[in-house]
């Protein structure tokens, strides 16, 4: 038996986050009714003409350098040539002859080790309308809402092995990108997506074997499943003495096998030139040093001062900092409160109990580290007591309420007034009194159930701490 | 002196005067439309009633003194491939022939501002590409002039209604000549400007980075001031250059004393026929009388642009014109069962066939294993051509030479040999490709009657000694303001006397 | 470099244009073409080594906007000219998946 080794490289889409498109003053907003986000530009209106938005220069500058990019200081737009529904003026804006950033690398960290993978190359394009297929009428339906938006796509080396270290590249990407503000990265939603390129050689040798790419990649699962597939799929052909065909395949994860995307209409000839709609891009020494010094705080360095400034359990640093959205609120809430554990602590047992409930990512946290901070903070002053807090955070999980005016309303707060306690609690006393005697003959566990009395005529209002040492004083 | 003998500018100051209203121009000029349109053809779509509401809007502001504009209340014509918001926009083609923008074009919105009534939409060649305006889809336009003659194309339309005072002055556009060609064949001034003066949003391109909007004009005063209405910087294009000096109708009637003009020997070679020959050389002497400097020089790889342009301009024609493909506007087949055929068929019967010729060479040229071979090696030329030029401004303010090698071919003569047809562009075309500016202005007939133009080119940015040279030379040649020829005018002897 | 414009460049070049030829166009495309290639050809007299290809005529660059939503909802402008409609989206025929 022949021992094969897997030659990985990707190439990823990253939807950036501006709020309008490449080109157009339209909307990148997800999600809104077909067409709603569309103008001449974005739907190839004849007479249309592009205008390139400048964000989208900065957050693709400031990808290239967080991942060791030389960036061409002089770069255009090509345009890409092929007929497509989803493609309004049948030619996509993308760059081919002078990317923006080209030979980078990240460091991924896998059960073997540290690695190095290259980055051939980053460049900028426009994403493409969406098709819905009509199932009714047997015809399909374009949205260009899409059509427009924003897009680096960053093209690896075929430097993986194995779906472990491709994985391991996909989160590095992931977490360099959000860190920079530059995309949300979700798979799901295709803010992130990979194309895969992968091919078989026997190990030891040196020469690539044929590739293929896999697209429709939803997920870091369905990922490692197609790589799985098609490696084997590859190796059962050599095996059998055929040969793999260059092509792209699209990736079925239910039936967890590819299919070959072929047409006779097409000849993939793109025939790339330069954009005359558009003027070069040139990129000075100065904007360089400008995105280079606003790049912010990476991961490394944030978990070593999470360590430094916040005595934290390493586990819930790298929980923490795993996601840029939580290290923020995270952050943001211990500005508040100064109250690092607790805030962590929160982070820790009932968000991601709630998230893994909900089946949802730290991304989509919707409570503010304002409000976190002022649950915590009521719960210290002993305003509310900590069954009351957990309900209170359930609500602010789903809704982002104001904990302090969430209390208010459904009268949460607690009954600390000593006076008011004291009276209710001399009551509670005298009216069992077999209790009392059974505490004063050393029966320690017997002021538990006069506790519980108390909590329920406050309808669990009152501080369980102050009940018992109020109990204790009465008592004694 | 009857409306139709005024200028653009001439009817303007009339119309703010309060001498003349704005329906009265609309009437004088649907008159000639009634009279001539039906054999002339210059227009693809005219709008007469939308054209009464906005007169009747212009006049109010008028009156109130809202429009002070030299063009306010005039009527123009716009090529129809300039994107007119309700108004539908075929550029000649059966592709579009049902298309109504929703967006003006920014000239159309700049010119409309300054209060130009638009009547209609003209005639061209289909998507620009052509020198005859016989390749549109709704038939030929006739040269006023001669009605077995073509206008010359593609502004042929533009060219032939300006002509024929069927409006006041039009819009063409111009990617290898097709403002100077028609002007030069219909007797009436056409300038290119410097690429990036007039913003190209909502021209539907045909080469984006050849094509120019400019103006045909009755003579230079009202070319000076179309182009002073539509240059401007427009953040919509990124090709929209921010200029200061488009006050073009200031210093207008300077004299020529001491400008230097330089006559390309190349430019006076075999295939230029005689008598546009001694026509235009009589034109240099009329500067030179006027205290202008002439020398000849030989401007260098003159036959290299023609080759050089069908190669840059097909190749961005192909790509631009990908987006008519059935599905968001325009034609669509109405037999088709999949997507790709759709697309092959509405394409195959929405072009005509110069265009396709085009959109296959642009394809081929840029297709893999040929794009080093034939569009970069079109792009180096390209750099030549601008070097040759540069070389050349560095010791004249302009260039004087012929507009095309011959007056107005007869219609039906020039489709069958398209390379020969492309050959008439021979001194229009190298200016696209270096982005100057020039201006056709008439300067003779030939012995049958047809108008013949001469060319002068400066450098860039340089359009206000072209105007003051045109303004010139239409003096010395014995053209009044508003002596369009549509009066039957004949060119008087040089005149001596400065203006 | 006289390059043959035979059968097979023809239908490729108008795989990529989608265009639909029948056999008499197909023959004048492939006399047009080879006859224009031809012409142009004559380029290759002109040695142009060392020189950079020409796109843009002016150093112009670095022509922005900036990042500002300025466009509202004009999907019925958008969808007024679509040659088949249905719930506020262009209809083609069924696209491969």
């Amino acid at each position: 038996m022949k021992q094969y080794e897997t030659v990985i490289g990707l190439e990823v889409h990253v939807e950036l986050a501006t709020k309008t498109k490449i080109f157009c003053g339209c909307s990148t907003a997800f999600g809104g009714a077909p067409n709603t986000h569309t103008c001449p530009v974005c739907t190839g209106m004849p007479g249309s003409l592009p205008v390139l938005n400048r964000q989208v220069v900065e957050y693709a500058l400031a990808v290239g350098l967080a991942t060791n990019c030389a960036v061409h200081q002089y770069c255009k737009f090509d345009r890409k040539n092929y007929f497509y529904p989803d493609n309004p003026q049948n030619y996509q804006i993308s760059q081919l002859y002078l990317p923006i950033c080209h030979d980078g690398y990240v460091e991924i960290e896998t059960s073997f080790g540290s690695k190095r993978v290259g980055i051939h190359e980053i460049h900028m394009e426009e994403d493409a309308g969406k098709l819905i297929h009509d199932e009714w009428e047997d015809c399909s339906l374009v949205d260009y809402n899409r059509s427009g938006v924003p897009l680096i796509e960053i093209v690896s080396e075929p430097d993986m092995r194995s779906a472990e270290e491709v994985i391991a590249y996909l989160e590095k990407l992931r977490l360099i990108i959000q860190y920079l503000g530059a995309s949300d990265c979700k798979l799901q939603e295709g803010s992130m997506r990979a194309d895969v390129n992968l091919s078989v050689r026997e190990a030891g040798t040196q020469k690539l074997g044929t590739r293929t790419e896999m697209k429709n990649l939803n997920s870091f699962k369905a990922i490692a499943r197609a790589i799985d597939g098609e490696r084997a799929r590859q190796i059962e052909l050599l095996g059998e003495g055929k040969s793999v065909i260059q092509e792209t395949r699209r990736w079925d994860d239910n039936k967890e096998y590819s299919y070959a995307m072929r047409s006779k209409e097409d000849a993939k000839d793109y025939r790339y030139f330069p954009d005359p709609d558009l003027t070069p891009v040139f990129i000075d020494d100065a904007w360089i040093a400008r995105v280079r010094s606003a790049q912010p705080e990476f991961r490394t360095e944030k978990m070593a001062r999470y360590r430094r400034e916040y005595g934290i359990p390493e586990y819930d640093i790298e929980i923490i900092t795993g996601s840029k959205h939580m290290a923020d609120l995270f952050e943001a809430a211990v500005a508040i409160c100064h109250q690092p554990k607790k805030v962590s602590n929160w982070l820790m047992v009932e968000t991601l109990r709630l998230l893994k409930e909900r089946e949802l990512e730290p991304e989509d946290i919707r409570f503010s580290p304002e409000h976190l901070a002022g649950l915590i903070q009521m719960a210290d002053a002993g305003e509310i007591n900590s069954s009351v807090a957990k309900e209170v955070f359930a609500v602010m999980f789903e809704k982002d309420v104001d904990p302090l005016r969430y209390v208010e309303e459904h009268g949460l707060r607690s009954q600390n007034d000593e006076g008011e306690l004291k009276a209710l609690l001399q009551e509670i006393v005298s009216r069992n009194p077999q209790s009392v005697a059974d505490y004063r003959n050393g029966k320690q566990k017997a002021i538990g159930f006069l506790v519980g009395q108390a909590m329920k005529a406050t309808s669990g209002k009152a501080d369980p701490g102050l009940v018992n040492r109020i109990f204790k004083e009465l008592l004694s | 002196m009857s409306i139709l003998q005024l200028s653009a500018t001439e009817l303007s100051d009339r119309i703010r005067s309060g001498e003349i209203k704005v329906t009265e121009t609309l009437d004088a000029v649907f008159g000639v439309i009634e009279a001539k349109e039906s054999l002339l053809h210059c227009y693809v779509t005219l709008d007469r009633e939308k054209a009464y509401q906005k007169a009747a809007l212009v006049q109010r502001r008028i009156d109130a003194g809202e429009l002070t504009g030299p063009l306010a209340g005039v009527p123009f014509a716009i090529k129809d491939n300039l994107c007119t918001q309700g108004t539908r926009t075929t550029c000649s083609s059966k592709i579009l022939e049902n298309f109504v923008p929703a967006y003006n074009a920014e000239a159309v919105t700049r010119l409309e501002a300054a209060g130009a009534v638009i009547i209609g939409k003209t005639n061209m060649d289909e998507f620009a590409m052509g020198s005859t305006t016989e390749t549109s889809y709704y038939g030929v336009t006739r040269n006023p002039h001669g009605t077995d003659h073509v206008p010359g194309g593609s502004s042929g339309g533009s060219a032939a209604a300006v002509a024929a005072g069927e409006c006041f002055a039009a819009l063409g556009s111009d990617t290898g000549g097709s403002i100077r060609q028609p002007a030069s064949f219909c007797g009436v001034v056409g300038m290119k400007p410097t690429y990036g003066t007039v913003s190209r949003y909502g021209l539907i391109a045909y080469g984006s980075s050849l094509d120019q909007i400019g103006p045909l004009t009755k003579n230079v005063r009202d070319c000076a001031a179309v182009l002073e209405t539509i240059a401007a910087h427009d953040p919509k294009d990124s090709t929209s250059v921010a200029r200061q000096d488009t006050d073009f109708t200031v210093g207008l009637d300077q004299d020529v004393r001491g400008l230097k003009i330089g006559i390309p020997r190349d430019y006076f070679g075999e295939g230029l026929d005689g008598e546009v020959a001694a026509a235009v050389r009589k034109a240099a002497d009329v500067l030179e009388v006027r205290g202008a400097v002439l020398e000849e020089f030989d401007l260098s790889l003159v036959d290299y642009a023609i080759p050089a342009y069908y190669t840059i301009a097909s190749a961005e024609a192909s790509s631009n014109l990908e987006r008519f493909d059935g599905v968001k506007y325009g034609y669509r087949t109405g037999n088709y069962e999949e997507l790709h055929q759709m697309y092959k068929k509405t394409r195959s019967e929405g072009f005509g066939p110069e265009v396709k010729r085009r959109i296959l060479l642009g394809s081929f040229v840029l297709s893999s294993g040929y794009y080093d071979a034939y569009y970069l090696k079109a792009l180096r030329v390209k750099a030549l051509i601008k070097k040759a030029f540069n070389q050349a401004f560095q010791r004249y303010d302009c260039i004087l030479g012929p507009v095309a090698p011959t007056t107005a071919p007869r219609l039906g003569e020039s489709l069958a040999d398209p390379i020969k047809m492309y050959l008439g562009d021979i001194y229009t075309i190298a200016v696209n490709l270096a982005g100057l500016p020039a201006i056709s202005v008439p300067c003779g007939m030939d012995a049958g009657g047809l108008p013949i133009g001469v060319q002068l080119i400066g450098d860039c940015y340089q359009e206000k000694k072209l105007l003051r040279a045109a303004r010139q030379l239409e003096a010395g040649l014995g053209r009044k303001d508003g002596q369009g020829l549509t009066d039957g005018s004949e060119f008087g002897e040089v005149c001596h006397e400065t203006v | 470099m006289s390059v043959v414009i035979d059968d097979e460049t023809i239908d490729y070049v108008s795989i990529l244009a989608k265009l639909d030829l029948n056999e008499a166009e197909k023959e004048q495309a492939k006399k047009d073409m080879s006859r224009m290639l031809d012409y142009i050809d004559q380029l290759n007299e002109l040695d142009t080594t060392g020189v950079e290809p020409m796109s843009h005529v002016f150093a112009v660059q670095n022509v922005f906007r900036e990042d500002v939503v300025t466009n509202g909802d004009e999907s019925e402008a958008m969808l007024a000219n679509a040659p088949a409609e249905k719930q506020n989206m262009f209809k083609v025929p069924r696209t491969v998946e």
